[in-house]
């Protein structure tokens, strides 16, 4: 909302508080100020000058050579290129040193040899248009006597163009928020600054003298449709004479960002930006029958609206019509085909009040939000619709543009309710943490608007947004001063906070993850149900079945992720086309799983996801291992596993903690990383969080050292390629018996000397006794015990 | 005799002090006190002398053997310590080459702004809650007092799962608060972060999916100026002890009285400047009284009992706490951005 302080003027004095300070004031009562721009902050040292003399320009055939009266002891001489000025013009000066819109700065020169002092100019550049000065000439000098109300203005050579034009104000822009369409009018705006600053409204009575006659004698009204149009109410003028509105009209409406067409129009905007209902004018000719309908559109309905846009109409559309023919699309725009023209005679005012959904619900159907729609979408006070018509009315008269027939039809099909609360001064203080006086209190509502009779409290018609006591609260604390609360730390019971187990789990995981280097990251829950065929998810896979956003962005986030998978591979890919030349990442992410009841349940699961710098199976394994360590996950085994499409078939590993699963982790299939566009091995790993943390170990109970040294033997033996380390470390763990510490893999041999189709694998053995010094006897029974078992169980031998 | 162990003892011991490697040393030490040294020798002459003489030369023998021997370890002792010495000048090393690598991998910046906040919370005795992301349109939107046709709920701005609009991707983190005031025993303190969800195309400035934070206390006696106390305090800790705050009038439905909070602009002191956009002012999160009527929709006696809630929103945060430019720079994740946190 732009609010022209010169127009506020009109109705409250703040011409002592500066714009900086009015700003901060209104900012902090509830009107956010977001700029104050001066209307003449591009315009400098220009004035009024009369031309007192031109003779042509001696080195040219079209350039005349005036000398200008600027107010000042001699005329200055400038040279200029314009036909449309005469002696005795008055004209906009630039003098010397002059800045216009846009950073153009006019100096002293010479044109063709004659010196020029300056520049006189035209209105567009001085950053106005034909629509600002419709009187005067666009191609030439602007001639200031040209338009009716400046010549009758008194100006004399020398006063300042910025003053002469208007141009002397300062234009606020206000960020309304949508519980106060109240505010989005001069008025509205003018009550809360005459509450601010403790100042007193001036209120304006619209008074229409008429012509007589009575407007029911030409026009009928009718609601169909009384929930989305609880008031229509119109009044008629004849013998209207279009013509451009007065020049103190226009200024306020283009101060207002609000472009002047002609009188009739000008005028409905004016009361809107005034009063803020928006107000149509229908050419009264067009409207068949002289019967205005109230209805929703029927089916096949269309209209062509004031922009030249053509619209078919939905039968949910509440349109104003005709006895044939929509002839507006209620709230949002006219038809062209009752707009006001050159000729039209008779035009009929419309004020009405329409249901604020519907009216945003059309607009944005027709995808056209207009200054009455977003006002009308907000919900506003029926109770304005008979004040905004007379003074469109009593503005008709002043300015000339017709004669107001008598009577007005007011059509209110149901009661209006006034809410009524009760003031309760205690309560609000101890919402507030206040102690502010009932009186107070009072005197803030009254001046709002409200009635207050003892403790009841009639809320004003166009404050609909006040409806119980924590709104009288805010009202009360908007004026005392947010920043006058008196600020308090909590009190009452201490509670103790922090995080709870889960919590300190996702923590440990993050810290353990980037302890091993891995970077978080955070990817959107939302995929594209094609990510699935990128991840070789089979056609039939059940874990398709995905929650599905009905009005999705895009089909790339159209659906809530099953698998975090794709997620993690989008972002590796994205870092490898930029050449990122080694990666790790995770993320502590949910997953969406559809439920019966028609939510997800939204496990998280823990995504790793490398390449590059020397990652391999075994490093994306030893992250994983190294996680489940530090939780203190126990027995934890890791099973060859061939069927997940999304991983090398020959490179990939489902874990488990006993029987419960834990996830999977490997090499990313080469054909999904070639779907990714990754030309290079790509690892990761799902680990189901839930089931992480449900089996993380309990706080450790210390083991004592062992007190006698412990004898290490390294055991090489050969067996069969596909007998598997697990295989041999579980059967040495089996048949180590007492002694036997630990079993530690160190490396698998294949190649000469072993034979094909074998391989060699190393462990390290660990043994010690508990109360003594292990003896070589024991050391060899317990090598010899293992060494049987893994040839019986395994076919492997000594190397 | 007495002449000859005098002679031996200065001869060895200027000799040892000559010496400049063990191995020269160990030469002398077989030569004067090995099994065919000279001092071996000379004690065997010790049969000539006269039973009085013997015990006297004895002792004066061991003398000459201790000052030997004390004279060769010192001299040892003293070659090695040379020896290290030289040893360690030859293995001097450049200082200014970098050290080894060891990576470690980096907390998403928009999660390190949300960790200090969790930790400012904990602090004053508040739990973290978490809640689902599918969520009811009732819980969104009804109970907070957000009414039916408010253009919130529009599918135009808010993700929905059904025809009837009833289930959706929430669109704030506010219906963790109904859950709370659900479910949890009074009073209740405590911040809700979370993903969101609103039907924003992604530019610098907007995401599909962000995140926000929402905290709230609820106790019996609970005011605005317990709103204002806490959150300055917050801001405080995360801003530094010098923060200027303002409270301004603002409108959500779920509160009331509401109010948006601004931080003074650390850059210009609230003069204006391009970082706060002139107004001298940033905005940083809206909170308010909760809405008694959201209070009486959760089974709270609001007669009783009152509260305080706010939000914000997480990534706008971690882009002002850090200088980041562009919002899609949060969910591109290029390990470049991530690994300057």
């Amino acid at each position: 909302m732009l609010l022209s302080r010169k127009w506020l003027a009109e109705f409250v004095d703040v011409s002592s508080v500066n714009d900086h300070d009015f700003s901060e004031g209104m900012t902090l009562s509830g009107s956010k100020v977001e700029t104050v721009e001066r209307s003449d902050a591009e315009i400098k040292n220009v004035v009024v000058g009369r031309i007192t003399e031109m003779v042509r320009h001696e080195n040219s055939d079209h350039m005349w050579v005036c000398q200008i009266d600027v107010g000042a002891d001699k005329p200055v001489q400038i040279v200029t290129g314009a036909q449309n000025q005469k002696v005795g013009d008055l004209v906009p000066v630039c003098l010397d040193g002059a800045e216009l819109p846009g950073g153009k700065r006019i100096t002293a020169g010479a044109l063709r040899g004659v010196e020029s002092c300056g520049m006189c100019c035209s209105f567009s550049e001085l950053g106005m248009d034909e629509r600002d000065w419709p009187h005067s000439y666009a191609d030439g000098l602007f001639v200031l006597g040209s338009d009716p109300d400046l010549a009758k203005a008194g100006l004399k050579p020398g006063d300042d163009i910025t003053k002469a034009l208007g141009l002397d104000d300062s234009v606020v822009e206000f960020e309304i928020t949508p519980n106060r369409p109240d505010c989005l009018s001069v008025i509205g705006l003018a009550r809360e600054v005459s509450v601010t600053y403790d100042k007193p409204l001036t209120l304006h009575t619209p008074c229409v003298k008429g012509c007589g006659g009575s407007i029911t004698d030409h026009a009928r009204i009718d609601i169909a449709d009384a929930a989305l149009c609880p008031r229509y109410t119109a009044r008629l003028v004849k013998n209207v004479k279009i013509a451009p509105s007065p020049l103190w009209m226009r200024e306020r409406l283009r101060a207002s960002g609000v472009r002047p067409i002609n009188n009739i129009v000008d005028i409905t905007n004016y009361v809107m930006l005034e009063y803020g209902q928006p107000m149509h004018a229908f050419d009264f000719s067009c409207v068949d029958g002289g019967h205005i309908i109230v209805r929703t559109a029927k089916a096949g309905e269309a209209i062509q609206t004031l922009d030249g846009k053509d619209h078919a109409l939905a039968e949910s559309m509440l349109c104003i019509c005709d006895e044939h023919k929509p002839v507006c699309v209620a709230g949002v725009m006219g038809g062209a085909n009752s707009e006001i023209v050159g000729d039209t005679a008779m035009v009929l005012f419309e004020s009405a009040n329409f249901n604020g959904t519907s009216v945003r619900r059309t607009a944005a159907a027709l995808g056209m939000r207009t200054d009455a729609s977003s006002r009308y979408e907000k919900g506003l006070d029926p109770q304005n619709t008979i004040k905004a018509v007379e003074r469109a009315c009593e503005l008709v008269e002043l300015l000339g543009a017709g004669e107001v027939v008598d009577g007005i039809i007011d059509v209110v099909p149901n009661e209006l309710k006034t809410t009524t609360l009760t003031l309760e001064p205690e309560k609000i203080n101890a919402l507030l943490g206040t102690d502010i006086s009932e009186d107070e209190m009072r005197s803030i509502l009254l001046k709002l608007g409200f009635t207050v009779e003892g403790s009841t409290v009639i809320v004003p018609s166009w404050r609909g947004d006040v409806e119980h006591y924590s709104d009288l609260a805010e009202e009360v604390a908007r004026f005392f001063g947010y920043n006058n609360i008196p600020t308090t730390l909590m009190r009452g019971d201490t509670t103790c906070g922090g995080y709870n187990a889960v919590q300190r789990v996702e923590n440990t995981v993050g810290e353990v993850c980037r302890a091993m280097g891995y970077d978080e990251i955070i990817t959107y829950s939302f995929i594209s149900p094609t990510y699935y065929d990128k991840i070789r998810w089979a056609a039939d896979d059940a874990r398709r079945d995905s929650l599905k956003i009905l009005n999705p962005l895009g089909e790339d986030t159209s659906i809530m992720r099953t698998t975090i998978l794709p997620s993690m591979l989008e972002i590796i890919a994205r870092n490898y086309s930029y050449r990122n030349a080694s990666v790790r990442l995770y993320e502590l992410g949910k997953i969406y799983r559809k439920r019966p009841d028609g939510l997800a349940d939204e496990p998280k699961v823990l995504s790793l996801g490398a390449y590059g710098g020397g990652v391999d199976f075994y490093r994306i394994k030893g992250a994983v291992e190294e996680l489940f360590d530090t939780l203190r996950v126990k027995n934890i085994c890791f099973r060859t596993e061939k069927e997940n499409p999304s991983y090398h078939p020959g490179r990939c590993a489902t874990v488990y903690a006993g029987d419960v699963y834990l996830g999977v982790l490997g090499q990313i299939h080469p054909l999904v990383a070639k779907n990714y566009g990754v030309d290079a091995d790509v690892y990761g790993a799902e680990i189901d969080f839930e089931a992480l943390c449900s089996l993380t170990g309990e706080t450790p109970i210390y083991t004592p050292l062992p007190r006698f040294p412990a004898s290490t033997r390294d055991l090489s033996v050969v067996c069969a390629d596909d007998i598997t380390v697990g295989d041999l470390a579980e059967t040495i763990r089996a048949n180590g018996g007492q002694y036997l510490e630990n079993a530690e893999f160190v490396e698998v041999y294949r190649g000469a000397p072993i034979q094909a189709g074998m391989k060699s694998v190393t462990f390290s053995l660990t043994m010690r006794a508990e109360n003594q010094t292990l003896t070589v006897e024991l050391a060899e029974e317990t090598m010899n015990a293992i060494v049987r078992a893994l040839e019986t169980a395994h076919g492997a031998t000594m190397r | 005799m007495k002449e000859l162990l005098r002679e031996l003892r200065e001869k060895s011991l200027s000799a040892i002090d000559g010496t400049n490697t063990a191995e020269e040393l160990d030469a002398l030490r077989v030569q004067y006190l090995g099994k065919k040294g000279e001092l071996t020798a000379i004690l065997k002459q010790m049969g000539k002398l006269s039973a009085e003489e013997r015990p006297v030369m004895g002792q004066l023998a061991n003398d000459v053997r201790a000052a030997l021997e004390e004279k060769l370890d010192e001299r040892k002792a003293y070659l090695a310590e040379k020896a290290l010495e030289q040893r360690l000048a030859t293995e001097m090393l450049d200082v200014t080459i970098p050290g080894e690598k060891h990576k470690m991998g980096h907390r998403h910046p928009m999660y390190i702004v949300l960790d200090e906040i969790k930790s400012i919370f904990i602090g004053m005795g508040f739990d973290i809650l978490e809640d689902r992301e599918v969520e009811l349109s009732e819980y969104n939107f009804t109970k907070l007092n957000v009414e039916e046709g408010h253009p919130a709920r529009e599918w135009s701005d808010t993700f929905y799962f059904d025809d009837d609009s009833r289930i959706l991707l929430r669109t704030q983190t506010s219906p963790m608060q109904v859950h709370a005031m659900e479910s949890r025993e009074l009073p209740i303190r405590i911040i809700a972060p979370g993903r969101v969800y609103r039907k924003d195309e992604v530019d610098a400035t907007h995401s599909p999916m962000f995140h926000q934070i929402e905290g709230m206390a609820i106790d019996k006696g609970v005011t605005m100026g317990d709103l204002k106390g806490t959150l300055n305090e917050v801001v405080k800790q995360l801003y530094g002890s010098s923060t200027v705050t303002r409270f301004r009038p603002h409108h959500f439905p779920f509160t009331e009285p509401s109010c948006e909070m601004d931080v003074q602009c650390h850059k210009c002191g609230g003069k204006g400047c391009p970082t706060c956009k002139g107004e001298g002012w940033i905005e940083i999160l809206g909170a308010g009284m909760i809405h008694p009527k959201v209070l009486e929709g959760c089974g709270i006696d609001s007669t009783v009992y009152s509260g305080w809630a706010f939000g914000m929103g997480l990534e706008r945060l971690a882009l002002r706490r850090f200088n980041i430019s562009d919002l899609r720079l949060i969910f591109e994740n290029d390990i470049r951005f991530l690994e300057q946190f």
